[in-house]
């Protein structure tokens, strides 16, 4: 979209945030491209954060109709039927998110994205996935590994109180300074797959709870063929009797996925406007920071419960050998 | 959190916001989306270009526009069933009293500066309001909650003041650029384009008081008609040569360090400048005048050689004589005055050279001159969702609850986000306080005490004089107190105070805001002759016991309130203020 140079018009705009990250890793941002799926409240505080930051391009997919629900924790969607009747989520949050900042390109992608092929995901830089059952996640995820080119995963989802993000960046190499040096790093990201397939019983003990809550619900909707956030408290024996059976499976307690966290991300299917911020916040840090190559990576789960207001990071990677 | 509580608790909340810029804007839209449905918000800027990275409810179109209210309409675009009610001002005013504050359930703060956020501080501590704190640089942030009596307040814990540097580190041994940025924007600039009549130690030595020779005032006089290239090296060789060679003379100061070399505009440029400035009256009565641009330097990113440097400072200088006359005499160095901003670089530049001091670029410089807070969307936003969490835990009082949250740039113990309990009050805070244990700073002879008291919008200044006898008769607390007159109009009112009742009643905001009056206090003692000329009925200053140590105000109310009017010399300044002794020292009541 640009030169080798910033514009003057670019330099004027983004001077508060050239003087966080520097003008070369502005210029990366100005030549990135972005892709989000599933438009919730969260994945819209996200996008507004990386249009205002200057990627070259977002494109949007949801084709979803907009509801009730969808404006309660959405601020990109106005209640005024006139603008949204006839119109996608994508659609309307698109008309939205151009308005903030004129330089980045917002389009809308129609259609399944399971469908897509892995040819259209290596079209970008960046992958953000939001409301996705079990089955989708995987296979997006694995599309994009498929790709000669390294193309950042996120996937992402807030759950009444509760925000996760899970982040994998494969074969990552980075800058980053140490005292007055500037320091070259690799880091590995395991896929979402081999992620989740690591033994419960492997972690650490003191790992999130909200790890292994989030996986219950989320094996829980995959196995009653529910869209993500179908739930309710009417769920809570079917989930408790799931998290029996996969606490045995992998030789855990069940005390590590407490009866309280369960029930409130059951209940809280809809999202919390102040944990969509913070969430959105952390995930368009996360995605400015691997785009432009430089400062360490979350990896590879951020978790947020605003009941503790503790917002942690776990790794979650098969233990390395002993050797 | 039951969510029936809470959505009616949120519901009809009354919340006062401050600041709506880079936390507000995030904060507004938080709360609009959370429920709130009475936001009142506070914001005496206008928009600039360089706010729209984070602000995102403002708009190209809306730069020079009010904030609050540009805000307010913007939030009202996806929640029109709410109120926002803007106030374009500054928080300080005094029609935002105690009694606005007190008709909030919670305050928040998105404020970007010390001065404001002790002053909205003080008055939630007066109307006893919880405040919300918050703050973010880069990618850093934190959460503060504050609840009088429970929690710190925000000044209990020492706030850094902002760093300032020795006149002489400035005028006469820089060993860092800022020193040189310093230099470049309070005494040069301020020397060149600013107030006259303002002092300045541009020409002043570090080796003895004495300025310079009259023959240097004159250096900077710029004759009418005169070729302006010519005063241009004329300050030059000033500045940058003779003023480092008069430095040099003195051995002393360079005995331990590395000795500057002077630099003369002949050795830079010895030809004519409008040769190498080249196109120089090309794109004339342009908005934006500016020395680079007649230059044809691109980028502000670049470090400029010395001759670049020094190429800019001439245009710069040119430019203003040129096109902006009328201005000189007036100007204040302005971040955002582009010919501004490129003279001081110059300026800093050349200086930092002779010093050996490495060069920056245009936009280092700016950020330096500018004080400028790198910052970004993303902390913000962040920032704003944990200032709505506390607000909710607030109005439902959920005390147990209550966190400081810090949002760090690298983990610590696999926290991004970091919850602390918050502390309970400093007992020695001067601010929220029942007792003034200990003072702010050291309290010698000719210490002035300022006192507040924001309650009843009272201030006094105390003078402390330090004596060394006191009568043992007449004057037993070894203190005195001096200057303060009994309310004009309610001669009855011989009571002291005691009941805590104002009688403000008999006193008109005027006068007691006019006479910001000093009250003397003389502590210790000294010959008796001298206090007998005072007429001064020290028994009639307190009845109660002072403490031998202090003799001020505060400790004396502390004790016991019953003090008297006092008879005062005419010629002795007059305060007029109430009897209600227990109002002056109420500052630290609050």
């Amino acid at each position: 979209m640009n030169g080798e140079e910033l514009t003057e018009q670019e330099t004027a705009l983004y001077d508060r945030q050239i003087r966080v990250w520097g003008a070369d890793a502005q210029r990366r941002l100005s030549k990135s491209h972005i892709l989000v799926y599933g438009m919730k409240g969260t994945v819209a505080e996200f996008c507004k954060n990386i249009v205002l930051a200057g990627v070259g391009s977002v494109t949007l997919v949801d084709d979803r109709e907009v509801t009730e629900e969808a404006l309660s924790a959405n601020f990109l969607i106005l209640p005024d039927e006139n603008l949204y009747h006839g119109k996608t989520l994508a659609e309307v949050c698109c008309d939205s998110l151009k308005e903030f900042n004129p330089m980045v390109h917002v389009s809308v992608e129609k259609g399944d994205i399971s469908t897509f092929g892995v040819e259209f995901f290596g079209k970008f830089d960046a992958v953000v996935i939001s409301c996705c059952s079990l089955a989708k996640k995987k296979l997006i995820n694995q599309k994009r590994q498929k790709l000669p080119k390294r193309v950042a995963f996120y996937m992402v989802d807030c759950r009444g109180c509760c925000g996760e993000i899970f982040v994998d960046l494969k074969d990552y190499k980075y800058s980053k300074k140490k005292l007055e040096e500037t320091v070259e790093c690799q880091l590995e990201f395991p896929s979402f797959e081999d992620t989740i397939s690591v033994p419960w019983k492997a972690l650490p003990k003191r790992v999130s709870k909200l790890y292994f809550a989030m996986r219950v619900i989320e094996q829980f909707e995959d196995a009653e063929g529910r869209n993500p956030g179908e739930t309710s408290i009417a769920d809570l024996p079917g989930v408790l009797k799931l998290r029996k059976e996969l606490c045995e499976t992998n030789s855990v307690n069940e005390s590590q996925i407490p009866d309280a966290l369960l029930e409130r991300l059951l209940i809280g299917t809809s999202e919390y406007p102040p944990v969509c911020a913070i969430i959105g916040g952390i995930l368009g840090q996360e995605v400015i920071k691997a785009i432009s190559g430089k400062g360490d990576p979350l990896k590879n789960f951020f978790f947020f419960d605003a009941m503790d207001g503790k917002g942690l990071i776990e790794d979650i990677s098969e233990p390395k050998p002993v050797s | 959190m039951s969510s029936e509580e809470q959505l009616s608790a949120i519901k009809g909340a009354k919340v006062l916001m401050v600041g709506a810029g880079g936390i507000g804007c995030e904060l507004l839209k938080t709360l609009a989306l959370s429920g709130f449905q009475d936001i009142h918000i506070i914001d005496m800027d206008t928009i600039e270009v360089s706010n729209l990275n984070r602000q995102f409810l403002f708009r190209q179109s809306h730069v020079g526009q009010s904030k609050a209210k540009v805000a307010r309409d913007a939030v009202l675009r996806f929640r029109p069933n709410i109120s926002i009610t803007p106030y374009h001002a500054n928080v300080k005013e005094s029609g935002f009293n105690v009694d606005f504050y007190k008709e909030f359930d919670v305050v928040l703060n998105g404020l970007d500066n010390l001065d404001a956020r002790r002053h909205v501080n003080r008055l939630c501590l007066a109307a006893d309001v919880p405040l919300v704190e918050s703050g973010t640089t880069g990618f850093l942030g934190q959460v503060t909650v504050h609840l009088k009596g429970k929690t710190e307040c925000y000044e209990c814990q020492p706030k850094p003041a902002p760093k300032t540097y020795p006149v002489c580190t400035i005028t006469s041994t820089p060993s860092k650029f800022v020193h040189c940025i310093v230099w470049a924007k309070d005494l040069l600039f301020a020397k060149l384009f600013g107030d006259k009549n303002l002092e300045n130690d541009l020409n002043v030595r570090s080796s003895d008081a004495t300025n310079l020779s009259e023959h240097s005032e004159d250096v900077f006089e710029c004759r009418k008609g005169k070729d302006i290239e010519q005063y241009g090296r004329r300050i030059y060789d000033h500045v940058f040569g003779h003023n480092i060679e008069v430095a040099l003379s003195n051995e002393e100061t360079w005995k331990n360090r590395n000795r500057p070399r002077p630099i003369y505009s002949k050795d830079v440029f010895p030809d004519k400048l409008t040769k190498e400035n080249g196109k120089t009256e090309k794109g004339s009565a342009t908005d934006d005048v500016s020395a680079m641009a007649s230059l044809g330097l691109k980028n502000p990113q670049d470090i400029w050689s010395l001759a670049e440097n020094s190429r800019v400072f001439y245009e710069s200088l040119r430019l203003f004589f040129l096109k902006r006359q009328k201005e000189i005499g007036n100007l204040t160095f302005d971040k955002d005055d582009q010919l501004a901003v490129e003279f001081v670089t110059a300026a800093a530049n050349i200086r930092a050279s002779s010093f050996g001091i490495p060069l920056h670029s245009l936009f280092e410089a700016k950020g330096i001159a500018g004080n400028i807070v790198h910052a970004v969307a993303t902390t913000n936003a962040i920032i704003a969702g944990l200032i709505v969490i506390e607000a909710i835990k607030v109005l439902k009082k959920d005390s147990n609850s209550y966190r400081m949250t810090y949002c760090l740039e690298h983990p610590s113990k696999k926290l991004l986000l970091m919850p602390v309990e918050p502390y309970e009050p400093n007992k020695s805070c001067y601010v929220c306080s029942e007792a003034l244990s200990e003072l702010p700073s050291p309290v010698i002879s000719g210490t002035v005490l300022t006192i507040e008291d924001l309650q009843q919008e009272f201030s006094c200044r105390i003078n402390i004089k330090h004596r060394e006898e006191f009568d043992e008769e007449r004057e037993p607390d070894g203190m005195l107190l001096s200057g303060w007159v009994e309310a004009p109009v309610d001669k009855n009112n011989n009571k002291s105070i005691g009941n805590g009742e104002s009688t403000s009643s008999a006193l008109s905001m005027e006068e007691i805001q006019e006479g910001e009056k000093d009250v003397e206090i003389q502590e210790t003692s000294e010959s008796a002759e001298n206090v007998t000329g005072k007429k001064r009925k020290l028994s009639e200053v307190s009845k109660g016991t002072i403490p031998d140590h202090s003799g001020l105000p505060d400790e004396s109310s502390r004790n016991q309130n019953q003090l008297e009017k006092l008879d005062v010399d005419d010629e002795d300044d007059e305060l007029i203020i109430s009897n209600d002794w227990e109002s002056l020292t109420k500052k630290k009541r609050l």
